[in-house]
């Protein structure tokens, strides 16, 4: 990249950085202050009288006071935090494993033999990223409700067909997770599978190894950071998912963390507590999110 | 999807090998069918149900699972619970178009500007502010929805919710999209048009308008079409930040009336209409980015599809 720096872009700094001025604004005044006033109010108290939040705007008056109402809500006894947020990770680890074992051989199959067909492939794959998640979580609901088409099906088969579907089954809301996320998984993993040099399998194979072992030490190998960056794309948004249960169960026996983010932001006098939460989530959050951005920054650098 | 941007595209892979070697057994380069059905499995699996949703929006009794004769009551017929009828239905609707223009005008511009600027300006203020955006691009959404709901309650309290909030609001969210695939884009054109330009008298300002802003419109036009369709699909933001019922766009009215509410195909109606929008939004942008990278175009339509969907 610093080929080209030279002294001729220096005489421009003040265009480059007005060009930049507007994007660097919104991102400090809507991105970057938002987090601070969310530490504000994690830190400041409430009107007892109203229940309303009153935010601290000075770091060395902030409290802990939400922070250990939030802490014993998750550890404590009779806590309901800690319920939700295990199943927020099993629910997010399933439906990611589930994701990535679905769309692994499509992407590959598409990549590799799409031939002549892969435009109309390329066409069925990206469809459903097109269609809005509402209509694909209506989309099942209405297949899942008690005289739906997956429940006639089922009887037609001999199996019990008065299922529940959509009364608080875990493995409805994993469904949802995985039919909601999987687009993004497969087009991330076809976009890496079909940058790999061909030649490499070619050479794989004429150099004698199984089309077995040629997959696992050629093209399993060469994927990984495709698998990497599938397994981001869908765990992050899944960990801050909180519609997809409420749409597909709705029983308290399916709640994950963000549910308890958005109840606790609603109940009155309780917005600092959600405000703790959400800072604990985007904590935890924080390590995975920079990986992923210093290796994209990393690998765009690699290619310019 | 960031990760993937900055590279360059690979040269056309090729599906099948130029020699068919004849190995004693089975053929090394045999189709693997089971991959393909499973391929096929997982197509049907992904847009049947869609199909069927959409089937029942025209469904002439309320059933979502009984078909019972065609009808458009849904859209139109019905006096009370149609789209066209139904105050809080069209509003979504109306509202859902506002909301998808306003967003794709402010945002466009803005992060097209920011792409060239900190991709030219090359300092620790560009690179800390181009971190920022990639960190806005993987942020879960909830968190900076509640965020955002709490700087417009509690601090600048001058943007309003509704309207003004949700566009701000989506503004930010989706600023990543043009200033990822634009920077990408001006990676692979390079400096030496530009500078061609500038030897040749053009000024820098010039330079950037004739030679560097044509030679973009492919990634600005794509980066459009994915803001617009992004904002139709959007929903935890705007339900964050909406008020009344009157600034609801369509995402959050399927979300609150699915149980209770509001039933029957009336809804589906309105997805179906959300999925026409969008699908309208990627044929257009489909056609328009082929058109648009008409001199470049080595793979045929699939650099447009991956093209519009961010890849």
């Amino acid at each position: 990249m610093a080929v080209h720096q030279g002294t001729h872009d220096r005489r421009y700094r003040g265009l480059w950085m007005g060009l930049t001025l507007p994007g660097a604004i919104a991102l400090l005044v809507l991105f970057v202050a938002p987090f601070y006033v969310m530490l504000s109010v994690a830190g400041g108290g409430i009107n007892e009288f109203f229940q309303t939040v009153v935010p601290v705007w000075n770091p060395l008056h902030w409290s802990s006071w939400n922070l250990s109402a939030v802490w014993h809500d998750i550890f404590g006894h009779g806590s309901f935090i800690g319920g939700a947020a295990v199943r927020t990770l099993i629910y997010t680890a399933i439906a990611t494993a589930i994701s990535l074992a679905i769309a692994y051989p499509v992407a590959y199959f598409v990549s590799r033999y799409g031939g002549r067909r892969k435009t109309l492939f390329l066409v069925l794959l990206i469809a459903p990223f097109w269609v809005s998640y509402m209509m694909r979580m209506l989309a099942w609901i209405d297949l899942l409700q008690q005289g739906g088409f997956v429940n006639s099906a089922l009887s037609f088969f001999g199996l019990p067909g008065n299922t529940d579907w959509l009364g608080g089954k875990s493995v409805t809301v994993i469904l949802g997770l995985v039919y909601g996320y999987i687009p993004y998984v497969i087009l991330v993993l076809y976009a890496f599978l079909d940058r790999i040099d061909q030649s490499l399998i070619e050479a794989a194979r004429d150099l004698g190894l199984s089309r077995w072992r040629t997959f696992w030490h050629v093209t399993l190998r060469l994927s990984k950071p495709a698998i990497i960056a599938g397994t981001f794309i869908t765990a992050l948004p899944m960990l801050g998912d909180y519609f997809t249960n409420q749409l597909m169960s709705g029983a308290p026996g399916t709640t994950m963390i963000g549910n308890a983010i958005e109840g606790l932001l609603e109940a009155p006098g309780e917005t600092g507590q959600g405000a703790v939460l959400a800072l604990m989530v985007l904590v935890v959050l924080l390590i995975p999110m920079l990986y992923y951005v210093i290796s994209t920054a990393r690998s765009s650098r690699d290619y310019a | 999807m960031a990760s993937t941007i900055g590279q360059p595209a690979a040269a056309p892979s090729r599906a099948e090998p130029v020699v068919q070697r004849r190995l004693p057994g089975r053929n090394p380069w045999r189709r693997p069918w089971g991959m393909e059905g499973f391929t096929w499995l997982y197509i049907i699996w992904s847009i049947v149900p869609i199909a069927i949703a959409v089937l029942f929006s025209f469904n002439k009794g309320a059933s979502q699972a009984t078909w019972q004769g065609f009808s458009t009551k849904w859209y139109i017929g019905n006096q009370v619970t149609s789209v066209l009828h139904n105050p809080s239905l069209h509003h979504a609707v109306i509202q859902t178009l506002i909301l998808a223009a306003l967003t794709t005008v402010i945002c466009v511009p803005i992060g097209v500007a920011f792409a060239i600027g900190i991709d030219r300006w090359r300092s620790r203020t560009s690179s800390g502010l181009n971190f920022v955006m990639i960190f806005s691009f993987v942020i879960p959404e909830l968190l900076l929805a509640v965020a955002l709901f709490l700087l417009v309650t509690q601090a600048l309290t001058f943007i309003k919710l509704g309207t003004p909030a949700e566009t701000a609001a989506l503004v930010v969210w989706n600023l990543s999209w043009p200033a990822i695939i634009v920077r990408a884009r001006l990676v692979s054109i390079g400096r030496s048009y530009e500078e061609a330009a500038a030897d040749l008298g053009a000024s820098r300002l010039g330079a950037i308008r004739r030679v560097l802003i044509p030679m973009l419109m492919p990634a600005i036009f794509a980066s459009a079409v994915l803001v617009f369709a992004s904002t139709v699909d959007d929903f935890v933001i705007v339900e964050q930040v909406s008020s009344t019922a009157n600034t609801q766009p369509m995402s959050v009215l399927i979300y609150s009336n699915v149980h209770g509410g509001l039933s029957g195909p009336s809804l589906n109606a309105l997805a179906t209409i959300m999925l026409v929008v969008s699908l309208l939004a990627a044929l257009i942008g489909f056609v328009g980015y082929r058109w648009m990278s008409r001199g470049e175009r080595t793979k045929g339509g699939a650099d447009a599809l991956t093209g519009i969907a961010g890849i």
